[in-house]
């Protein structure tokens, strides 16, 4: 399936090369090349490339190109989710996913792409047995390392290679026995320039750490498991007992995972936490712009609201910005014309506010495109769909672990659009 | 350094001095040097520099203990094995030995490196190891062997045969570590071999939830596949029915007498439905779009919705996944409006989007389009029009025009809203417009004059040819709406001919052409200026369609009667452009698959088939649990009737594959054995033919010998040693399944004579029983009873019975036991005064009837009644059926004992013997009214049988005796008148 790996950073430097079949000419990049210099972004290099001989199928992440070489018939989207694994892979082993950490990582990468594919098929890809196979590196073990001569590299099979529960390992052992959850829901929307809501949905994630000895079997209920309108599961959830019961019930990987993601569609009702009344507008004449915008709190449910931030594309024309805010920083970058506005905790007391005049390449014609705007934020505490965890327990075990529950709302793709231009005439 | 650049004969080069550092590296003795050596070597490799000059010193390390080292070298190998194949022979011997190593990650891991080793000569080395780990113990290492299978696949084709048959081993693996990595396999090398996967189709359906997610993807594509080959389609074709009805009016009566049989899934069609179903919730999104396609391409149409929610849940994923997402949701999207329309929101554009995600959801917008939600998308692709992502607004203006023919409702909105954009600043906008506007007015041009005059009017200010070409274009097709503009433009134009593009050039010359034609008074001049112009033009295809032109317009003596049409030629009314879809003919491809996603067949693509018009056989894939007893005999046994046919069948194939040498000599002699049997009863029942083992001739003879009670023959059965008998008795029931309740009271016979063999058989034969009924029942349809009769018979009279009477009837219902039993009602009423207890039929049954007892009635109260069922074989006959039926009266402990005389003293002798353990004492509280040493005698005394030994001490009253095992009793009166 997968015939080998290239990776590529963005400045178009090819740093890591990886087959698993005979080896096939780095010049196949060529054409990967071609498509990133037409694509002119690196977000629209068009995911599968055809070659007179060969297949590229590349995913860009964390600044890196991971360009996979295909030469027969495979469901693309094997492929990609594959190499996203490899990123999160590489991410969870050195805590970051860069070419600095890959370089120096070189041995413990190419150990890891040797496991994870034989002959170009996945073999191991659950991060529990590749941490008993290779261990992750960490400056205690590297130094001893050194000094004995001891190896990073696991002698037997994992013990979850053969079992019906790959994803966690026996004997784990912990003094402190504990299981936390994360309830992060970011909401989705699209809001138009009134700032009435034209699409908005949830998507929601449980994100869980779960350090328990032995083998513990957890059962997780809601207090209103109706308003999942869409679920997906990690591995080690029962589905059966989610149709019939709506619990999710699991014996959890160890450490930290990804319980399960969830989606409550447009048909319910979102709430939208704050509002944003904007105002930008381009003389006819004079190579100007007037910029205002303002936010205030609309639906919070009594919880403050923080790391608001306020994205603005402005147009090509725009060459810079002379603004004030009563709260937070601003800055206009004329390269990527991104205005970006951070404000951090929305006083409702105060309310933030930007305003200031834009100046526009001298001669051109006023823009006619829309900017957009992009908001981000942060309230802690809550579940903006209402959705709460009822209980925990857990069976299997006779320890009483620590139990705790967080949740977060955060924007997720989160837009407000700026339909018209208002059409402002000066008088000279 | 220098001197050792000097000693290498080789030309000086960087490198070669790095390598020859490594090189001493890895020849010194210390582990670590080594190591730091590999591990720079591996850096090198995975920059991709060379290394392989280094591959002898390295090769040196291939057995080294140290098992990072080892697999550094591993890697190495693997890399450059190819280049140095003479070389790479010498660690052959290592991998063989570590292939008998007992840790399974070490011989797993030394197959994987053989086979990565693309060196030719090893072809039987590695035949040989892959035979040897499809048979190993640790399904890890069955897992590497089919991957080895492709390896060895790849490096040579020819090997093909023997590889299936590995494959063929593997597929019956029925671990889900392996199922995943050898239907990979399987379509590597031989994806046209359905019949392998016949056997295991039910197997992999049931495993399927079980297997590691990226073996799913592989099995599930796979089965789609194979659906396709072995079921019927779900999809009534009502539609097309409905569309030439009265063509299938009058026609063949075949296919109407088709269409009215209703359709019935196929179970295991269903099967794969229902088990792949829980996968679409999947965190993998391969899985969940494999799932999706399977369902596309197999499941009843009404039933596709639940794939919607998860597709839309998989465009929340990366930017990668939602390309391809995106892709087969256009797709679908043609097909199916329906599917997506409640999800229409999930493909608004967000600025943020890269332009290929947005160009895909404004298709899948534009296909989701209808009547009702048309003005909702126009408002939305409204705000795209004016995208700073310029490629994306011009795609959007298509995308309007494609609705506005679709629907012909908002034709003339989107009509008027295009022509407001010609006065757009943005020329790629406006250029668009006009290609869109011009498709559109080929509608219905006659409406819509004044906006052919605008575009006139506009016409100087546009600039991209495109865009020109198509005004004039319009110009000319439509000049007879605009008689005043058109001669106005073509003078223009004949102004500008010679700087214009040549598709601008070419249009000018068509409406030139269609001016002289209809307005020649105005434009004759104009004509053939612009013809003069053309006719020495650079460009090829401009002269040639000048002089074509010049010749149908312009009469002449050569040019004959196709002058006369050129009208008809040139101003034929065109029939419109349809506006379509560029997914259109996308759904030719499997869903989910690269084909599909790049539009053009890729390498090693596998066609999905067609549905089959008649369901192959469906019995293939029915495996048996039995998996005992001789081939030869059965191979010999040919069932009469086709009902049984394809069990034996079925199991002739197993028997093929799993018989070994050793079993079929046994069976043989078995099989002599049960020949002789059935010769001398042919005998006996008038039977000509003993060589024929017809397995209906054996029931019949056996029958008889039941009817008949022959007991020699029984005896002679009976004496056969009892793996003979076992065996016997197994062929008759695999090659004759309705037989079985025959044989079943066949072996009650044996029970006591040889218990050991028969209780497994037994056992057996209650598993199979199952299994024979449903067959029977499927067959033969029992109807509900005409009368049932109220009559009761009676059994058992009180009288006799000693206070329990039991009454029996027929109930005339087919019996829950058995098919071939016949059920009986009993009434079982206790007219005792007794409680009677454990109430069944004894288990020694007299004669050969198969009784099926009900389960034991634990205790019957006076005066109650209780009724039961059960089931008796009467073997079609009418002889009587025997059975003793039990009850069991639990006594009181008092009457278990019998009284003894003795004297007061041997009684303390004795009583002190039995102390301890085996004393016993309770306290009992009485009124005052009864502690008087009558009344206490009485009471004892009518509890228990006891004697009184009369005692010297006041408080002791009683003690007294059973016969067989003394028993002391001691009755203490303590008088605490409190």
């Amino acid at each position: 399936m997968i015939h080998s790996l290239f990776l590529i950073n963005n400045a178009g430097d090819l740093f890591l090369e990886k087959h698993w079949k005979s080896v096939i000419s780095r010049s196949v990049c060529d054409y990967f090349f071609e498509a990133r210099e037409k694509a002119v972004e690196p977000d629209n290099v068009p995911p599968v490339i055809r070659t007179p001989h060969h297949y590229l199928i590349n995913i860009y992440r964390e600044k890196i190109f991971f360009v996979s070489v295909i030469q027969t018939e495979v469901p693309p989207l094997f492929v990609i989710e594959f190499l996203h694994r490899v990123a999160e892979t590489f991410q969870d082993y050195f805590g970051e996913c860069s070419e600095t950490t890959i370089k120096d990582n070189v041995v413990i990468v190419y150990e890891l792409l040797e496991e994870m594919l034989d002959n170009g098929f996945p073999l191991a890809t659950e991060s529990n047995i590749l941490k008993e196979l290779i261990r992750p590196p960490t400056i205690l073990r590297s130094m001893v390392n050194t000094i004995t001569g001891s190896s990073n590299v696991g002698e037997t099979l994992p013990t979850g290679q053969l079992s019906n529960i790959p994803w966690r390992r026996a004997g784990v052992k912990y003094t402190n026995n504990e299981a936390y959850f994360d309830v992060v829901e970011e909401i989705d929307a699209i809001l138009d320039k009134s700032g009435t809501t034209v699409f908005a949905e949830i998507q929601g994630v449980i994100d869980a750490c779960v350090k328990l000895s032995g083998m513990p079997d957890l059962t997780l209920s809601f207090m209103n498991p109706r308003l999942l309108d869409d679920v997906s599961f990690h591995p080690c959830v029962r589905y059966k007992r989610w149709e019939s019961e709506r619990v999710i019930s699991f014996i959890p990987p160890d450490g930290n995972f990804q319980l399960m993601s969830y989606h409550i569609s447009a048909q319910n009702l979102v709430a939208i936490p704050i509002y944003v009344k904007q105002n930008i507008s381009f003389f006819e004449t004079g190579s100007s712009g007037r910029l205002d915008i303002a936010v205030g709190p609309k639906q919070t449910m009594g919880k403050t609201v923080e790391c608001l931030v306020v994205t603005v594309h402005m147009p090509k024309v725009v060459l810079s910005a002379n603004l004030s805010a009563t709260q937070g920083t601003y800055n206009y970058d004329p390269v990527t014309k991104i205005l970006l506005w951070d404000i951090g905790k929305l006083n409702p007391q105060k309310l933030p506010n930007l305003k200031g005049s834009l100046s526009l390449q001298s001669g051109a014609p006023k823009p006619e495109e829309n900017p957009s705007l992009n908001i981000d934020l942060k309230i802690q505490q809550l579940a903006i769909s209402g959705l709460k965890v009822n209980r925990l327990d857990m069976y299997g075990e006779k320890y009483k672990p620590f139990k705790g529950v967080k949740y977060v709302t955060k924007a997720g793709k989160f837009q407000q659009r700026l339909s018209e231009w208002l059409l402002v005439h000066t008088e000279v | 350094r220098l001197p050792k650049t000097a000693r290498s004969n080789t030309p000086p080069h960087i490198y070669i001095t790095m390598n020859e550092d490594l090189k001493e590296m890895l020849e010194s003795n210390k582990e670590s040097l080594k190591l730091e050596a590999m591990k720079r070597i591996v850096g090198l490799i995975a920059k991709g520099k060379n290394a392989y000059e280094l591959f002898p010193a390295v090769v040196k390390n291939v057995a080294s203990k140290n098992i990072e080292l080892k697999k550094l070298v591993y890697v190495y190998l693997v890399r450059y094995a190819e280049e140095q194949q003479d070389l790479a022979l010498l660690s052959i011997s290592t991998f063989q030995r570590a292939l008998k190593d007992p840790n399974q990650l070490i011989r797993a891991s030394a197959l994987r490196v053989l086979s990565s080793i693309r060196v030719p000569i090893i072809v039987p080395i590695m035949m040989l190891a892959i035979k040897e780990a499809a048979t190993d113990l640790s399904p890890y290492v069955r897992k590497t062997a089919a991957h080895a299978i492709q390896k060895l696949y790849s490096l040579d084709p020819d090997q093909k045969e023997h590889l299936i048959e590995v494959i063929e081993k593997l597929l019956k693996d029925k671990s889900t570590l392996v199922a995943g990595s050898v239907v990979m396999a399987f379509e590597e090398v031989c994806p046209d071999r359905i019949d392998l996967i016949h056997k295991n189709y039910r197997k992999l359906c049931n495993l399927l939830v079980d297997v590691e997610e990226w073996g799913q993807v592989v099995i599930i594509h796979m089965l789609t596949r194979y659906a396709r080959t072995q079921f019927v389609s779900p999809w009534r074709e009502d539609a097309v029915f409905d569309e030439n009805s009265e063509k299938t009016f009058y026609d063949s009566e075949g296919r109407r007498v088709d269409q009215s049989k209703p359709y019935i899934m196929d179970p295991d069609h269903r099967l794969l439905l229902r088990n792949t179903k829980p996968l679409l919730q999947s965190r993998n999104t391969a899985v969940v779009m494999a799932v999706s396609q399977l369902y596309w391409h197999l499941a009843p149409k009404h039933e596709l919705s639940i794939i919607t929610k998860s597709l839309v849940r998989l465009l929340r994923s990366h930017r990668e996944v939602q390309y391809i997402v995106l892709q087969n949701i256009a797709t679908m999207s043609i097909q199916r409006k329906g599917m997506f329309e409640p999800f229409m929101k999930s493909f608004y554009v967000r600025s943020t989007d890269a332009t290929h995600i947005k160009t895909l959801k404004l298709e899948i917008l534009t296909n989701l389009a209808n009547e009702a939600n048309i003005s909702t998308i126009l408002r939305e692709l409204q705000t795209y029009v004016k995208s700073q992502d310029k490629a994306f607004a011009a795609a959007t203006i298509q995308a309007i025009g494609r609705c506005a023919t679709n629907i012909s409702e908002v034709t003339d909105t989107c009509l008027n809203g295009l022509v407001l954009l010609l006065s757009n600043r943005d020329e790629t906008v406006v250029a668009e417009s006009v290609v869109v506007i011009k498709k559109l007015l080929q509608t219905q041009p006659s409406q819509h004059s004044d906006i052919i005059k605008h575009m006139a009017k506009l016409f100087d200010s546009i600039t991209v040819p495109m865009a020109r070409a198509s005004i004039l274009w319009l110009m000319g097709e439509y000049c007879e709406h605009v008689p005043k503009n058109a001669p106005d433009v073509l003078r223009k134009m004949a102004k500008t001919f010679i700087s214009e593009e040549d598709i601008v050039k070419l249009q000018t010359v068509n409406l030139a052409a269609k001016l002289y034609l209809s307005n020649s008074k105005q434009t004759k001049l104009l004509t053939q200026y612009i013809l003069n112009l053309g006719k020495y033009d650079q460009n090829y295809d401009i002269r040639d369609r000048t002089r074509f032109i010049r010749q149908l317009i312009v009469p002449n003596e050569k040019s004959g009667a196709l002058s006369r049409y050129a009208r008809r030629i040139l101003m034929a009314p065109k029939p419109a452009p349809v506006l379509q879809s560029a997914f259109k003919d996308r759904d030719r491809f499997q869903l989910g698959t690269l084909s599909h996603t790049l539009n053009s067949q890729s390498n090693g693509y596998l066609e999905l088939s067609d549905w089959p018009a008649v369901a192959p056989d469906q019995s293939v894939r029915i495996v048996e649990v039995v998996e005992l007893a001789g081939a030869p005999l059965l191979g010999k046994s040919k069932p009469g009737k086709s009902a049984e046919k394809f069990y034996s069948d079925s199991e002739e194939e197993e028997e093929e594959e799993g018989s070994s040498s050793e079993d079929s000599s046994s069976s043989s002699s078995e099989e002599s054995e049960s020949e002789s049997e059935s010769e001398e009863n042919s005998d006996d029942s008038n039977k000509s033919s003993s060589s024929e083992s017809d397995s209906e001739k054996k029931k019949k003879t056996l029958k008889n010998k039941k009817l008949q009670q022959q007991k020699p023959d029984i005896l002679n059965i009976t004496y056969l040693p009892p793996q003979i008998i076992q065996k016997a008795l197994l062929l008759f029931i695999m090659t004759k399944f309705f037989s079985i309740h025959i044989v079943l009271a066949f072996s009650n016979q044996f029970v006591a004579n040889c218990r050991c063999s028969l209780l497994c058989l037994c056992v057996f034969l209650a598993c199979q029983f199952d299994a024979v009924s449903w067959h029977v029942r499927v067959s033969l349809q029992a109807s509900f009873p005409v009368f049932v009769p109220e009559t009761s018979h009676e059994l058992l009279h009180r009288m006799t019975g000693k206070g329990l009477s039991a009454q029996y009837r027929f109930t005339r219902q087919p019996c829950i036991y058995g098919n071939s039993m016949v059920s009986l009602q009993l009434t079982l009423s206790n007219s005792s005064d007794q409680a009677l207890e454990n109430i069944h039929i004894s288990e020694k049954s007299s004669t050969g009837q198969n009784i099926h007892r009900f389960n034991a009635i634990e205790r019957l109260e006076p005066q109650a009644s209780v009724t039961v069922s059960m089931g008796v074989d009467f073997n079609d006959s009418t002889q009587a059926a025997n059975f003793q039926l039990c009850v069991s009266i639990q006594p009181a402990v008092g009457e278990l004992l019998l009284p003894i005389t003795m004297t007061e003293a041997d009684f303390t002798k004795e009583q002190g013997k039995l102390l301890g353990m085996n004393e016993s004492s309770a306290t009992i509280t009485m009124t005052p009214e009864n502690i008087s040493s009558q009344s206490v005698n009485r009471k004892v005394v009518s509890v228990a049988n006891l004697g009184v030994i009369p005692s010297s001490q006041e408080n002791i009253h009683r003690r007294c005796l059973n016969l067989t095992k003394p028993t002391f009793w001691n009755v203490i009166k303590k008088t605490n008148c409190s």
